[in-house]
């Protein structure tokens, strides 16, 4: 299998904290892999690192077979990631569906000047999406008058709309009920399925983890301390003692 | 550029840094805890001038000792900088501290221009100044030039007693370690129960004193005239932006080097005068975005 | 599409008035060409406002333009009128696109500062160059032909007046399809999450670079226009306070749709008259109270009232300038 995305020896400490630790990953495409570990353990800081958010001060990243290590972040979703936040990242003051229009025009590179963005792109695709994350009947509000689970679902679409060949959801069940974290998982499941995009989430919830990925691996203090198929990672002793506590 | 030219130079460079730094401390302080660039803050100084010169000029007139004429430019800034300070604070920012941060920058801009007329019905636009005390404090020779004692020394006096004191209030008071929870953050200084209104009112009064304080030591030595205000606004801005915003250390340097390089040009190259101030912020901004002693804090997501 | 009507019908119905009241009352043709004026450089004013960016120095290049009309109609007195309007803009365009490189990296007080910071420059180096700016005295610009025909006074103030009118017209247009454009909504999400746009390709700095160049060069126009209007172009119009009067009127006039540029434009003209006859010497402060009172009563100024008053009016935008931007404080 080709590697999508690629880490060797990433490096990041900042004021004496050392928060990726020489790290050697990679990612194949049609991956669904789980990020588990404790706040702090440099999850986060992982992915800002490998989408351009960070700098390395160590080590390079590889996406798609090209070196983007040091690229912005607008370069590096060029070749085709996308990505959503832990805390949602939405233009609050336009409309939901008005969200996922700029994105959909940014996928096409240059932005219309005098053209009406809601003409600029694909009416039926917007409309698809918003089903797709069952955000239609709140097209026309505010993307600032959703609740957090719908902002994160909005997150997810305005990722999802650039077709990238991968998409990595910070937490995207944080913040969201847990009565509502399953099908929330579920809907953006159906999303990444229909497009075939392969994912990395990072979670929280050893049942969604153990549900929908098809791949852990577990982050302490700033390295990739299990690396494997869910069952093994979630079962070592490593993982149980430092991330779920159970040991 | 001989060498007496370049102490005069020098020598004006000073003492205007001490008046440039008490206003930009002003505004940097109500930025810092309000987290508003405050434009009426010409104003002030404005007023904090005119006010100084009636004063001292009623005073001067009674034959007052030197000591009353000094103190009531002090009291003429503490005046200012308590009704204008409290009126603009109660009266308009409460009002707009949950408005996008772009109104609260143009609420202070119509106090300006309310400011601006109201000070030309009041004082009219015929020069104003008193320099009585000026000459009372007699001229002294230093490095072969004669320079008032007090634009050199009591000026600058005051400017560096001002900023050590308020280094001392802000690190060893409990309402100086108050006004730093809350400019640091205001949600969880209220949250540890300190009362972010009072607190935020009582810094802006501060600052406002510190603005009308520059005009008013300014009144002794030059004639007001309309648009003194303006010209203060812009420079102090520059000071503050070049130096970084909410920077107290950095707002002294900065007006030092601003001042001098100002009157460096005066003697130099007199068409730049007004031009360095800003040819200096926008070169210090190239190189520093973020001003020259901010650190840069990276935004979380 | 209630919504449009009314704005249409508004539009006629000012241009029509301009007209009228430009003809019968021919005192009034120089306000109401400064007046758009005004409106046209506001225009470029509130695009950046709608980035959430104000600028307190764009009033430079009204004084760009403005100098380089009246540099090019003293050097060669035989330039038609329409020519040193477009030289004025081109030079306005040059350099901002140059200035724009440099201050569309900074957000903030610090876009408005340096804006603010490069503006007093040109200022003051235009006060001092007496020899060839003619100090703050300025320059006095003849009458040029328009469009080949020579007018008198009168004439020249009516197309004047019809041209500009046309000209506010057309950019009204043009800036509000801008608005409505994948890169004007981009320039909008400048202002709510510049995160996001990265994140999504595209740069934040080119989206506010195109429409820096494009606020430059409607402020250019303006300036040109008003140039050739007064005969005259001292410092002054590219003064601080000059630019802080185009913030304020976009303030006025609201920035969701480019009507508001020139309703807030017509609003300030008539305090500025109405003071001037009534109330000499305090205008400034009747501007003053007119901006407190607009941002505490309505703070999406006049189109954001109209728009709440037509009942059918798309819901598209609360308000442009209610909510502060959102800081999200939750953790997990």
């Amino acid at each position: 299998m080709d590697a999508l995305i690629r880490t060797e020896g990433l490096s990041l400490s900042f004021g004496g904290v050392v928060a990726a630790d020489n790290i050697d990953f990679r990612l194949d495409v049609g991956e669904r892999l789980a990020v588990i570990g404790q706040n702090g353990a440099g999850k986060t800081t992982f992915i800002n690192i490998c989408t351009g958010f960070l700098k390395p001060t160590r080590g390079r990243v590889w996406f798609d077979g090209k070196d983007v290590t040091g690229m912005e972040p607008r370069h590096i979703v060029r070749f085709g990631l996308g990505r959503s936040f832990q805390l949602p990242q939405l233009f609050l003051d336009h409309t939901v569906r008005q969200c996922l229009e700029i994105s959909a025009a940014a996928r096409q590179g240059r932005l219309s000047f005098f053209k009406p963005l809601a003409q600029s792109v694909n009416r039926r695709e917007i409309e698809h999406t918003l089903e797709l994350v069952s955000l239609r009947e709140r097209g026309s509000e505010l993307a600032s008058s959703l609740p957090e689970g719908q902002r994160k679902l909005l997150d997810v679409a305005m990722a999802l709309m650039l077709n990238p060949k991968l998409l990595i959801m910070d937490e995207p069940t944080s913040g969201v009920a847990s009565e509502d974290k399953h099908d929330l998982m579920a809907t953006l499941m159906r999303a990444l399925d229909e497009r075939k995009v392969t994912s990395w989430f990072v979670e929280h919830d050893v049942d969604i983890v153990s549900r929908y990925a098809t791949r852990v691996a577990a982050w302490i203090a700033g390295k990739v301390a299990a690396d494997g198929p869910p069952a093994e990672v979630l079962a070592s002793a490593a993982v149980r003692r430092e991330i779920l506590g159970t040991a | 550029m001989s060498f007496e030219l370049l102490m005069l130079a020098a020598a004006d460079g000073f003492s205007y840094a001490g008046l440039l730094f008490l206003v930009s401390l002003g505004l940097t302080l109500i930025f810092g805890v309000q987290g508003i660039l405050n434009v009426a803050h010409g104003s002030l100084y404005a007023f904090g001038g005119y006010t100084a010169a009636t004063l001292a000029i009623w005073a001067a007139e009674k034959q007052a000792p030197t000591w009353v004429l000094l103190a009531a430019l002090v009291l003429a800034a503490l005046v200012v900088g308590v009704i204008l300070g409290g009126i603009l604070e109660i009266g308009l920012l409460r009002r707009v501290q949950d408005k996008d941060p772009v109104l609260q920058l143009l609420v202070t801009f119509a106090a300006f221009l309310i400011f601006e007329d109201l000070q030309r019905l009041i004082w009219g636009v015929s020069p104003y100044s008193s320099t009585e005390v000026v000459s009372r404090l007699g001229n002294f020779d230093i490095f072969g030039i004669t320079y008032t004692a007090y634009q050199l020394l009591l000026i600058p006096a005051v400017a560096f007693g001002v900023y050590l004191g308020l280094l001392f209030a802000l690190r060893r008071t409990r309402l100086g370690k108050q006004i730093i929870a809350v400019t640091h953050h205001r949600e969880v200084a209220t949250a540890l129960g300190i009362n972010a209104r009072k607190i935020g009112l009582i810094a802006f009064i501060m600052g406002a004193f510190l603005g009308a304080l520059g005009g008013a030591l300014a009144a002794p030595t030059t004639s007001l005239v309309p648009g003194v205000g303006t010209d203060m606004i812009v420079l102090s801005f520059s000071v503050v932006a070049t130096a970084g915003l909410g920077q107290i250390t950095g707002a002294l340097i900065t007006a030092l080097l601003i001042g001098l390089a100002r009157s460096v040009a005066v003697y130099t190259v007199p068409e730049l005068e007004v031009a360095v101030p800003y040819l200096i912020m926008v070169a210090v901004l190239l190189v520093r975005p973020n001003g020259l002693f901010t650190v840069a804090q990276a935004r979380r997501i | 599409m209630a919504r449009l009507f009314d704005i249409r019908i508004l539009t006629i119905a000012g241009s029509l008035l301009c007209l009228i009241l430009g003809l019968a009352f021919p005192w009034s043709k120089t306000p109401i060409i400064v007046g758009l004026c005004f409106g046209i450089a506001t225009l470029g004013v509130a695009a950046m406002v709608r980035a959430g960016q104000v600028s307190f120095g764009h009033a430079m290049y009204a004084c760009i333009a403005g100098y380089t009309v009246a540099f090019l109609a003293r050097a060669w007195p035989q330039l038609d009128g329409l020519l040193l309007i477009l030289a004025g803009v081109g030079a306005s365009l040059f350099a901002g696109a140059i200035v724009g490189v440099f201050v569309v990296r900074y957000r903030g007080i610090f876009f408005g500062m340096l804006n603010l910071a490069i503006s007093m420059v040109l200022y003051s180096v235009i006060g001092k160059f007496y020899a060839i700016t003619g100090g703050t005295d300025g320059l006095r610009i003849n009458r040029p032909t328009l469009l080949g025909i020579e007018f008198e006074r009168a004439g020249f103030e009516t197309v004047l007046l019809v041209g500009t009118l046309l000209a506010a017209i057309g950019l009204g247009i043009l800036v509000q399809r801008y608005f409505q454009s994948a890169s004007g909504e981009a320039l909008a999400g400048i202002k709510t999450n510049e995160t996001r746009l990265e994140y999504l390709g595209l740069s934040a700095r080119r989206v506010l670079w195109d429409g820096y160049l494009f606020s430059a060069g409607l402020v250019g126009l303006s300036g040109a226009l008003f140039a050739l209007v007064q005969g005259l172009v001292t410092p002054d119009i590219g003064s601080w306070l000059r630019s802080g009067e185009f913030v304020f009127i976009a303030i006025l006039g609201g920035s969701g749709h480019a009507i508001g540029a020139f309703l807030g434009a017509a609003v300030f003209e008539l305090v500025k008259l109405f003071a001037a006859a009534y109330m000499t010497g305090i205008w400034q402060m009747l501007l003053g109270i007119t901006l407190i009172v607009v941002i505490l009563v309505a703070p999406e100024g006049i189109v954001g009232l109209l728009m709440k008053k037509s009942a059918l009016a798309t819901p598209r935008r609360k308000s442009p300038w209610g909510t502060r931007r959102e800081e999200n404080k939750w953790t997990p």
